[in-house]
């Protein structure tokens, strides 16, 4: 169809009104663009989407075709304390690193605001965490964190910090410390750079003005920069967010969920059900359960978005 | 620069910089030492007196060997290259056109389509992953690179469009008008005016896409299973660990090899990864 319409209009002739030219009228045109987007986007969004909700309420496992079983799934899910782990888990994993990557990130992006030898080159390496296969990166870690082996050991006790070998994996809490410094390492980049170009399109002028009326280095930014850096800060945030909600890398690599399932979260249970155990719909169900909540916090942040680009 | 003493300098500036640099990016000179290091100093306890974390004296290649000779390790640096490039092909010629669509023409819900269209942008991976490897499974495609090839578009497409929105809403109309003007029809106008125009934007895209397809997971966990088709985050996890056996250092070898294809294609075009990483985030 679009090269019969470029064929059907050579430059040098001269082109008959009357000739049936379906591509110029804005609407035809405008649906055959998006179709190669909405075919794949439909097919491999909206209908696993809608499967997914299928298979949710069925009781299917691999290989043995499910009959319908209405909300038992969820209800199940209700009365499981693995389940209420992975909430917590979640949604304090998803906490606790959104605020070190913003403190941090804020902090890296304006100490790389300033100008200095090797910016470039710095802000290139910067980025390497969020570059990396996460997978790759995460061995890294693991291996790091390693109890008999762990680099991260020898420093702190070298330092005189510990005493013994901390078994950095094997305990609940420390297990879910470990993830959360790694999830950190990984963000904190991504939040720098971010911000950076938002700093960048704000006018020294006005951190100028304000140091000539008077004002201290911290009130130059809580009262200038942070304001006008905010709409930006909040679009970050709303990706990260997601991201982290969602994550399943990490976990996988670091811990598989334990000790004890310790540090599972929505996708690794999941996986661990559906495609560990085989339940089909019982991981359907765990994974779609984060859908009410994603949904939420989009919501939520959108409408704090546009309430503060409108002031 | 900071005003003020040198040693305000150092506390406010080089001091907290340096200290980033060493927290992120010490895993990799981590990676880089364990890969060349022999078996014996590897698995050397930290409390034994001759631990000797930071540097090796006895450099060995035996992990890159092991990787190419009793892996398949080859075959998923290609498999992946294929699939990263494949996959980001495609999502830069949908992204494209639909970027020009929703950007530039007038038609009954583009806005919600956009708003669409970004919707499926903040979709995370893990939530569709289950029904998604039965419908793979059902057209036939599971254990082929096209389960990714056809899977990747969908998380690539939504911010190469968003991102192709902003920069197709940046050049001026005149332009494409002065082409009509001048007998292209509006096919040939976005073909040869404004797409050439917008070549930064599908660069910029393009690495962004490469590198995320590059560091997909979840898929090529779920829709691969035979080694000689696995990718290289998948390869490494599922056949350098034996049950509770990991094999340090051709696991960390492999990391490294895995990585730097990535790394250079991103060292190419740092400033157009970092503007599609920021035009990304702002839309």
């Amino acid at each position: 169809m679009a090269v019969a319409a470029s064929t059907s209009t050579p430059q040098r002739v001269i082109v008959p009104k009357a000739k049936w030219r379906p591509l110029e009228n804005e609407r035809n045109l405008a649906w055959l663009l998006l179709l190669p987007t909405m075919v794949l986007l439909g097919l491999f969004i909206a209908y696993p989407f809608m499967r997914g909700l299928l298979l949710s309420v069925t009781d299917t496992r691999v290989g043995v075709p499910g009959e319908f079983v209405g909300l038992d799934n969820f209800r199940r899910l209700a009365s499981d304390p693995i389940f209420h782990a992975v909430v917590w888990n979640t949604c304090w994993y998803t906490f606790v690193t959104t605020i070190f990557k913003l403190a941090l990130g804020l902090w890296l992006a304006l100490l790389l605001n300033r100008s200095f030898r090797f910016k470039a080159f710095t802000r290139a390496f910067i980025l390497l965490p969020f570059i990396i296969p996460t997978v790759l990166s995460t061995f890294a870690w693991k291996w790091m964190f390693d109890p008999t082996f762990s680099v991260l050991n020898w420093m702190l006790y070298q330092t005189g910090l510990i005493r013994g070998a901390i078994n950095w994996l094997g305990d609940g809490d420390l297990a879910m410390l470990s993830i959360i410094i790694v999830n950190i390492w990984r963000g904190v980049p991504f939040f720098a750079i971010s911000l950076l170009a938002g700093l960048q399109t704000i006018s020294p002028d006005l951190n100028e003005a304000a140091a000539i009326d008077g004002a201290r280095p911290w009130q130059r930014f809580w009262y200038i920069t942070w304001p006008l850096l905010l709409p930006v800060t909040m679009v970050v945030m709303l990706f990260s967010v997601i991201q982290t909600f969602a994550d399943f890398q990490i976990v996988y690599v670091m811990t598989g969920g334990g000790p004890a399932n310790a540090t599972h979260l929505f996708a690794t249970y999941a996986y661990q059900l559906g495609v560990g155990t085989g339940l089909l719909s019982q991981g359907a169900a765990v994974s779609l359960a984060m859908f009410p909540i994603l949904l939420l916090i989009v919501i939520i942040q959108l409408l704090y978005i546009r309430r503060v680009e409108v002031r | 620069m900071i005003e003020g003493a040198i040693w305000r300098r150092w506390v406010f500036f080089y001091i907290p910089l340096a200290l980033f640099l060493i927290f992120l990016l010490f895993p990799f000179y981590w990676m880089l030492i364990t890969t060349f290091r022999p078996d014996g100093e590897l698995y050397r306890p930290w409390r034994a007196a001759n631990y000797t974390p930071f540097w090796t004296w006895n450099p060995t290649l035996d992990h890159i060997k092991y990787l190419f000779r009793e892996t398949m390790f080859a075959t998923w640096l290609w498999n992946t290259m294929f699939i990263a490039t494949a996959s980001t092909i495609i999502s830069l010629i949908c992204g494209v056109l639909a970027g020009y669509a929703l950007a530039r023409l007038n038609f009954p819900f583009a806005g919600s389509l956009g708003t669409g269209i970004f919707i499926t942008y903040l979709v995370p991976q893990t939530l569709l992953f289950i029904p998604l490897s039965e419908i793979i499974r059902n057209y036939k495609l599971g254990d082929t690179p096209w389960s990714l090839i056809l899977t990747y578009p969908t998380f690539l497409i939504p911010f190469c469009t968003w991102l192709m929105m902003g920069y197709f809403k940046a050049v001026p109309k005149e332009l494409e008008e002065c082409a009509r003007i001048d007998g292209a029809s509006r096919w040939q106008a976005m073909l040869y005016i404004i797409i050439p125009v917008a070549i930064p934007g599908i660069l910029s895209a393009g690495i962004f896409a490469f590198t995320l397809s590059w560091n997909e997971f979840i898929y090529a966990l779920v829709f691969l299973s035979s080694p000689e088709q696995k990718t290289v985050p998948v390869g490494v996890v599922s056949e350098l660990i034996r049950g509770d056996v990991f094999f340090w250092g051709p696991l960390m070898a492999g990391a490294l090899l895995g990585s730097i294809p990535v790394a250079i294609a991103y060292s190419f075009f740092v400033e157009h990864y970092v503007s599609g990483l920021t035009g990304s985030v702002k839309g």
